[in-house]
């Protein structure tokens, strides 16, 4: 027997709607935009290996959306990646990659390299032709030193000493161009980090609030979430409490509870049921 | 069931290469009334895009000891209307004199907000972009607040918020101000409570608006003259 | 590729090149327009206005100081992607206490310095013992790039205008749609997103323009021409500085950012990925 019934999803991206998108497309409708966040995120390396950092601004249009989001995500123990662009892509497409990293520690038992992570991520990236729009910097310390990649939507990557990515990545370059120096200490390559997220916080209007740093060594991974509060929010002048009863009663209308009564049914069971008999 | 995809499916639109001449400049204005004073209030920063042109530029200008303009939108179209306005009170459209030099007096709040509405009118087919807001006293020297669109449909209100946190702050003025959704809760506001709903607006709005920022200038018009306070608003 | 970050993520598209010089202008009359003989243009185009620029000059720096203004600028004018003109002075004199820099369209720079001298020697000419000051010349640039924008045919340009008068410091700039604006640091096209950072934070740390010395403002300029020349493509090395003080005016020769540069690090460099 031949089942005609739509084949269950087995996972990836559903294109059922394509179609219909397009067409109403063509007659002029407009299609939801998937919310692109201005970003700051940048990354270097230094003496001992590889800082992280990041805006927490989340916008959606000129809306800010969330005042202290996560942009530097997890990927494996031994790595962590900023992500820019569309914020949905950013953070399944590294999330999709951590479990994949986590399987393949544990079929190999070893730790994963932080060139496996650039590769299946520029791998995805590039399958999707840019409509995945993941701007990521991955960093992390493996076996073979600290690294650090850039990986663009279109799946091309760098491999550099110091990078900057997203709306605020030239405000943050012109920090790293002037102040940069190979084997840093870990203080100074923080506080540099710091000031090139800074940068993007008060030059770049998409990006904004705190700075997030993670700093990754070869046996340590300091995860430092709001290192630096630049933007507290000042005291109010005024007080918003509402005296009760501010909200009028328009109506008021007291029903008794209902009652909610269980009956069961037997139904006979007849033959199994056929979808489509020949 | 197959469907099949037209290989031919539109992937990019056209790009349009005419060019545009206004720009949206961002910012937030707003103007409330009250008794016997009125404020009006408006952040100072200029700004393209992603980018702050700069921190402090003024968009509002005294134009008389008892009326202040503040506009939004366009820069350039609200700093070159503001000049025609300020050149209007001298001369004025009705006549081709100088108003101040012809009638020997000031122009009252009430005519220069009917001669804006005009002056926008005038440039229907090619408006100037800018929000404005026109404060003061009246001839009885109650607070006025005259709000307009960019093509000069005009109101008295009493109060508005304009600009690109409007739709933030605006409801936040209909209920502070003119107690919306208060059941009998309807009083006189002091010039210190107007104050510190205008400053609180503008730190929330500063908040959640990425146009508006850096700092706030405020106006308060009475019957001793107008008065402006600076205050800092956050700058990222 | 497509180096601006704010395009990155959008589907690849070829049809227009980031700064719309390339291709250039064809010759080909568009499809459904009737070509009549004797009308519009010679290529067979209708008669049409900048639609945008062509020969291009980079970022113009400008930053007050404690005693004046320090303006910067290279020396290159781009034609596209091409290096087409290398010793291009993009800092101009007007009068003995204020200088113009353009970025944008050459040519129709070389058009505004035409009106700016014409304007400057009318007033030489009336001999009543006035000159256009730096605001004033600030407010008739204004005019002329906002009646252009209002004609739909803009000067494709910003401006930065840089001076003194009466003890006070001026630096403004003015972009192609009329907008006038002052700051006590300014950077136009590239340096807005790379330079300015790095003189907001300066002149934060000062605590504004009236603590920074000339030494220190120098400094800080061609510390900031370095960072546009390494990361702008469309920058050179030769830059010029001018200094407008009470003194007067004096715009540098043409100075080197090479040496300053360091490219050492280049060498641990290895590939793009594993």
């Amino acid at each position: 027997m031949t089942s005609r019934l739509p084949s269950q999803a087995k996972g990836g991206f559903n294109f059922d709607n394509h179609v219909r998108n397009a067409a109403m497309e063509g007659k002029g409708a407009a299609l939801p935009k998937a919310t692109k966040t201005g970003t700051t995120i940048v990354g270097l390396i230094y003496k001992d290996g590889v800082v992280l950092g990041a805006d927490t601004r989340a916008t959606a249009g000129p809306i800010v959306a969330d005042k202290n989001c996560e942009k530097i995500h997890y990927l494996a123990p031994n790595m962590y990646c900023c992500g820019a662009g569309t914020a949905a892509d950013t953070e399944m497409t590294t999330s999709l990659i951590s479990s994949q990293l986590e399987l393949h520690r544990l079929a190999t038992g070893r730790q994963a390299r932080i060139v496996t992570a650039m590769t299946l991520l520029k791998q995805m990236l590039f399958k999707y032709q840019g409509h995945i729009g993941a701007a990521l910097i991955l960093g992390g310390v493996d076996i073979s030193g600290p690294q650090l990649y850039t990986i663009y939507p279109h799946g091309s990557t760098d491999k550099l000493p110091y990078v900057t990515m997203g709306s605020g990545s030239l405000n943050a370059m012109s920090v790293f161009e002037s102040r940069w120096t190979p084997n840093m200490d870990r203080e100074s390559a923080i506080e540099l980090v710091k000031d090139a997220i800074e940068a993007g916080i008060f030059n770049d209007l998409g990006s904004g609030s705190n700075v997030d740093v993670v700093v990754l060594t070869k046996d340590k991974v300091d995860v430092l979430r709001n290192y630096a509060r630049p933007n507290e929010r000042g005291v109010k002048e005024a007080s918003y409490v509402f005296r009760r009863g501010t909200t009028q009663v328009l109506k008021t209308s007291i029903r008794d509870m209902v009652d909610i009564k269980e009956t069961v049914e037997s139904i006979a069971t007849s033959t199994a049921m056929e979808v489509d008999a020949v | 069931m197959m469907s099949t995809v037209p290989s031919e499916l539109p992937v990019t639109a056209p790009i349009e290469h005419r060019f545009d001449p206004y720009v949206d400049n961002g910012g937030t204005l707003l103007s409330i009334a009250g008794k016997d004073f009125c404020v009006v209030a408006a952040d100072t920063r200029l700004s393209e895009g992603y980018s702050i042109h700069t921190r402090y530029v003024p968009k509002s200008v005294k134009l008389s000891d008892k009326t202040v303009i503040s506009m939004g939108g366009c820069y350039a179209d609200c700093l070159t209307l503001t000049k025609r306005i300020q050149q209007n009170m001298e001369a004025s459209l009705v006549a081709p004199m100088w108003y101040r030099h012809a009638h020997g007096k000031t122009m009252s709040t009430a005519a220069i907000a009917q001669m804006l509405s005009i002056m926008l009118y005038q440039k229907r087919f090619f408006p100037f972009y800018s929000w404005c807001i026109l404060g003061g006293l009246d001839e009885e020297g109650r607070g006025a607040v005259y709000t307009y669109d960019p093509v000069g449909s005009y109101e008295r209100e009493a109060c508005r918020c304009a600009g690109s946190a409007s739709s933030l702050i605006q409801p936040f003025l209909d209920n502070q101000i003119n107690f919306k959704n208060q059941a009998s809760e309807r009083r006189e506001l002091s010039l210190d409570q107007v104050l510190r709903i205008t400053k609180d607006s503008f730190t929330s709005a500063t908040e959640r608006d990425i146009y508006t920022g850096d700092y706030l200038e405020i106006f308060v018009i009475t019957s001793n003259g107008v008065e402006l306070q600076k205050m800092g608003l956050k700058k990222d | 590729m497509d180096h601006f970050p704010t395009n990155w993520g959008n589907p690849r598209n070829e049809d227009g090149e980031s700064y719309n010089t390339y291709p250039m202008a064809s010759n080909k009359v568009p499809q459904g327009v009737q070509q009549i003989a004797g009308y519009g243009h010679a290529s067979g185009h209708p008669t049409t206005h900048t639609q945008s620029p062509v020969v291009t000059g980079t970022s113009v720096l400008g930053l007050k100081f404690k005693d004046g203004v320090l303006m910067a600028a290279d020396n290159l004018a781009s034609y596209g992607s091409l290096a087409r003109f290398r010793d291009v002075e993009r800092l101009h004199k007007v009068s003995d206490f204020t200088v113009i820099g353009a970025s944008g369209d050459i040519s129709d720079f070389q058009y505004v310095k035409h009106l700016l001298d014409a304007q400057m020697i009318k007033e030489y000419n009336a001999d009543d013992g006035h000159s256009l000051a730096t605001p004033h010349v600030f407010e008739y640039l204004w005019r002329i790039m906002y009646n252009r924008r209002s004609k739909m045919n803009p000067l494709w340009n910003t401006f930065v205008l840089g001076g003194v008068h009466k003890g006070e410091n001026f630096l403004g700039a003015i972009d192609l749609k009329g907008t006038p604006y002052q700051s006590p640091s300014i950077a136009t096209g590239f340096g807005s997103h790379l330079a300015t950072p790095m003189l907001r934070k300066a002149l934060d740390n000062a605590g504004g323009s009236e603590n920074l010395t000339r030494e220190e403002a120098e400094k800080l300029l061609v510390e900031c021409m370095k960072v546009c020349w390494l990361r702008d493509a469309r920058s050179s090395f030769k830059y010029q500085i001018a200094a407008i003080t009470s003194q007067g005016v004096s715009i540098s020769e043409p100075h080197d950012l090479r040496p300053l540069t360091y490219w050492e690090h280049g060498r641990d460099v290895r590939g793009y990925g594993a």
